[in-house]
């Protein structure tokens, strides 16, 4: 058994885990339907975000060349980093520098790619995660399931018992309200009283040198504005050109994440503390990470660089909605992390990963730049059969068919045969065990051939 | 004014019907020919070749194409009674040929000249099915048909027309069966799991048939239902469409 096919037996097993993330991508669902419905023209505006990004992805030297001159001239500090392991060095080297004992940490998708929380425990670095369900996640010492709701996969009860467990000054009630607010004792003070924040980015604005975020409870401005230094991590992929573009890109997002027409809190910050601001970091450093993303744009993948991380696929996918985000094995799950993780961590541990999909096509229909993901799927498995990794049973099985049909008289006789064989394995019309489909009659059972072949019985001149 | 001459439409009834449910073939045969068709059945067609496209076999999955163009590439046009491998043959084919310049255009003209059958019917041929039945049906949306086609509302049009008939809403009528060709067989598991929401969703439906345009998808949720003793029967929309649904149903004994 693979580790992948390990991983699924598991999350079909246990049920509090189907009721959780049904529970979410549901209505993510219904809400991003209303959303879009209510959306004037979401066809044109999708494949203008579509265009956006590609054109950003075909000319990401120019921008990152110009977000970087507008960055700095705002006062911030431009790092990058070629790979996950570089990034994190510089991470922990500023925070090094700075003296830091403890660093407030915004929920990002890169720093999980890249492996920052490991990173900064190895440094001897406190890390306060400051997402409410990163703050779930962190207390139960697990890794995110989603990438807009880290936590989908707990219930609300788990939550109950885990802040009970965990707190100083845990809920009395069993609320909602009162759970967060046992969070936001919890989490305030260590916020405040962080000296380094680390936060991600949604879009880097080019024109400005900006970093905006979105988050829904606040925790990105609480993370930047009171520590002394600010760290921003960020894929080089999240460029665009202006604000406007920008904007453009959050309605985008935030509908097909969660169905809102913004993000409760979306902001812009530009460069570090101003002679005379009240608030604010005092340095601001912009680590600008590639970690593969370049060569992804030479091997086939640059439609995945469009990719907003906004979650739809996931919600929307078949196979994410009954085996959970952990399944996956990646950071990323889903269709989307399905062609990331190959990219990120090579095919050969991960080829079971771009089998795991039906092909549907739902995904693409939601994605919100429309990425051909069951086209990008389909292209890693053809590289896995280029590369001989595909089992040797499926290559053989698979050989002989496709020879099979490439010789349509002994085609015809094989299936004529496979025809009777099958029909010798019925009860009243249907197989309910037939050795080499056991896949198959394990679960459900097999509707028998109703006789010959139709081509068998079409040349003897049946014609209705 | 002369009549005009019946289109000759080349059948391709797909390695499924072929095998397992051939009176969905002759369905095809009877509504072609009552919407004015001359039917010819090409007797050397095998299989589209999707199963090695899906799996990753482009090198397969290329020469069979190659091979069904050579056999199809006559015909005015070529009706296949299943979104997906109409989808493979006028979506895939291009892009499986796209760097052979000799077989590209011969892809590309398939590719133009291929419908499933229902579309055909439904938006070339302008045809109206004379069939009755009365029977409340839940119809599922098989994916490649409904994304890579564009069918949705063909076959709804086309079951308006048949007296009798009552349609009632599936919920997640559009949400894969999880039948997924191969994929039922490399994660059973997983396709398991995704059958049984949907078969409680056609029982939940209360209709008395289960109608879609995709024999794959088909005897996977026939089989589930079966499994799980529901009563809810299942046809392909065309054995409705040509008034041959009075027959047993799929994995009805004969
Ligand atoms: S692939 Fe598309 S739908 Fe999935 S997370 Fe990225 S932008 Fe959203």
């Amino acid at each position: 058994m693979s580790g992948f096919t390990r991983r699924v037996e598991h999350a079909l097993a246990d049920p509090v885990l189907k009721i959780a993330v049904e529970l979410t991508a549901g209505t993510a669902e219904a809400k991003r339907a209303t959303a879009v419905a209510a959306f004037p023209d979401f066809e044109a505006a999708r494949a203008r975000a579509a265009a956006i990004k590609d054109h950003v992805v075909a000319n990401l030297g120019h921008y990152l060349q110009e977000f970087e001159a507008n960055a700095q001239a705002a006062g911030a500090t431009v790092h990058w980093a070629r790979t996950a392991e570089e990034a994190c060095e510089t991470v922990v080297g500023i925070c090094k520098r700075a003296g830091a004992r403890s660093v407030a940490r915004s929920k990002s998708m890169l720093g999980e790619e890249i492996g920052l929380p490991h990173a900064l425990a190895q440094a001897g670095i406190e890390r306060i995660e400051t997402d409410l369900a990163e703050h779930i996640i962190q207390l139960s010492g697990e890794r995110p399931s989603h990438i807009v709701w880290p936590a989908m996969h707990k219930t609300r009860e788990q939550v109950s018992a885990l802040f009970r467990a965990r707190h100083h000054e845990p809920h009395l009630e069993e609320t909602i309200a009162a759970m967060a607010e046992s969070a936001r004792r919890h989490l305030r003070s260590a916020m405040l009283e962080a000296d380094v924040g680390i936060s991600g980015a949604n879009f880097l604005i080019a024109d400005t040198g900006s970093v905006c975020t979105v988050t829904n409870e606040g925790n990105a401005e609480l993370s930047i504005v009171p520590p002394r230094i600010n760290i921003v991590t960020a894929g080089i992929e999240k460029v665009v050109p202006s604000l406007p573009h920008a904007i453009h890109m959050l309605r985008m997002l935030a509908r097909s994440a969660t169905g809102a027409a913004l993000t409760q809190y979306t902001t812009f910050y530009t460069g570090p503390k101003r002679a005379g601001d009240r608030d604010g970091p005092e340095e601001m450093h912009i680590v600008l990470v590639d970690n593969g993303r370049t060569d992804m744009r030479e091997s086939g993948l640059a439609e995945m660089l469009r990719c907003i991380r906004c979650g739809a696929c996931m919600n929307h996918c078949v196979v994410f909605r009954q085996i959970g985000g952990h399944a996956y094995g990646g950071t990323y799950p889903g269709p989307m992390g399905a062609v990331l993780t190959p990219a990120l961590d090579g095919l050969s541990a991960n080829r079971d990963l771009v089998h795991a999909c039906t092909m549907n096509g739902k995904c693409q229909e939601v994605c919100p730049v429309n990425i051909p993901l069951p086209t990008l799927l389909r292209g890693w498995r053809e590289k896995s059969w280029r590369e001989g990794l595909e089992p040797q049973a499926v290559r053989r099985a698979l050989g002989l068919w496709a020879w099979g049909v490439r010789h349509p008289r002994l085609y015809r006789l094989g299936s004529a045969l496979a025809v009777r064989a099958m029909r010798m394995a019925a009860r009243a019309g249907w197989i309910s065990r037939l050795p080499l489909a056991g896949g198959w009659t394990r679960h459900r059972d097999l509707p028998a051939p109703e006789g010959t072949t139709f081509i068998e019985q079409y040349a003897r001149g049946r014609r209705r | 004014m002369p009549p005009s001459p019946r289109p000759s439409v080349a059948l391709f009834v797909t390695c499924l019907v072929d095998a397992m449910r051939p009176r969905i073939g002759f369905a095809a045969l009877a509504a072609l020919e009552d919407a004015g068709c001359e039917v010819v059945v090409p007797a050397e067609q095998t299989c589209c070749g999707q199963p090695a496209l899906n799996s990753g076999d482009a090198a397969a999955a290329a020469a069979i194409a190659r091979q069904t163009i050579a056999l199809l590439e006559p015909y005015e046009a070529v009706v296949v009674p299943s979104g997906s491998c109409a989808a493979t043959i006028a979506c895939h084919y291009p892009e499986l040929l796209a760097n052979d310049p000799a077989w590209l255009p011969r892809a590309q003209a398939l590719a133009s000249r291929t419908y499933e059958i229902l579309t055909y019917l439904d938006q070339v041929c302008d045809w109206r099915p004379s069939a009755a039945l009365d029977a409340s049906v839940a119809y599922h949306d098989s994916c490649s048909g409904l994304r890579e086609l564009g069918i949705k509302q063909q076959p709804r049009r086309l079951l308006s027309h048949v007296k009798g008939l009552r349609q009632v809403p599936l919920a997640g009528a559009e949400t894969c069966c999880g039948f997924g060709g191969t994929f039922c067989v490399k994660y059973p598991s997983i396709s398991n799991a995704i059958v049984e929401e949907k078969a409680a969703a056609i029982e939940a439906s209360g209709a008395d048939l289960l109608l879609s345009g995709d024999l794959g998808c088909l005897m996977n949720m026939a089989g589930k239902l079966h499994r799980r003793g529901a009563s809810t029967r299942a046809f392909h929309t065309l054995e409705v469409l040509a008034g041959v649904a009075d027959g047993p149903a799929i994995g009805e004994a004969p």
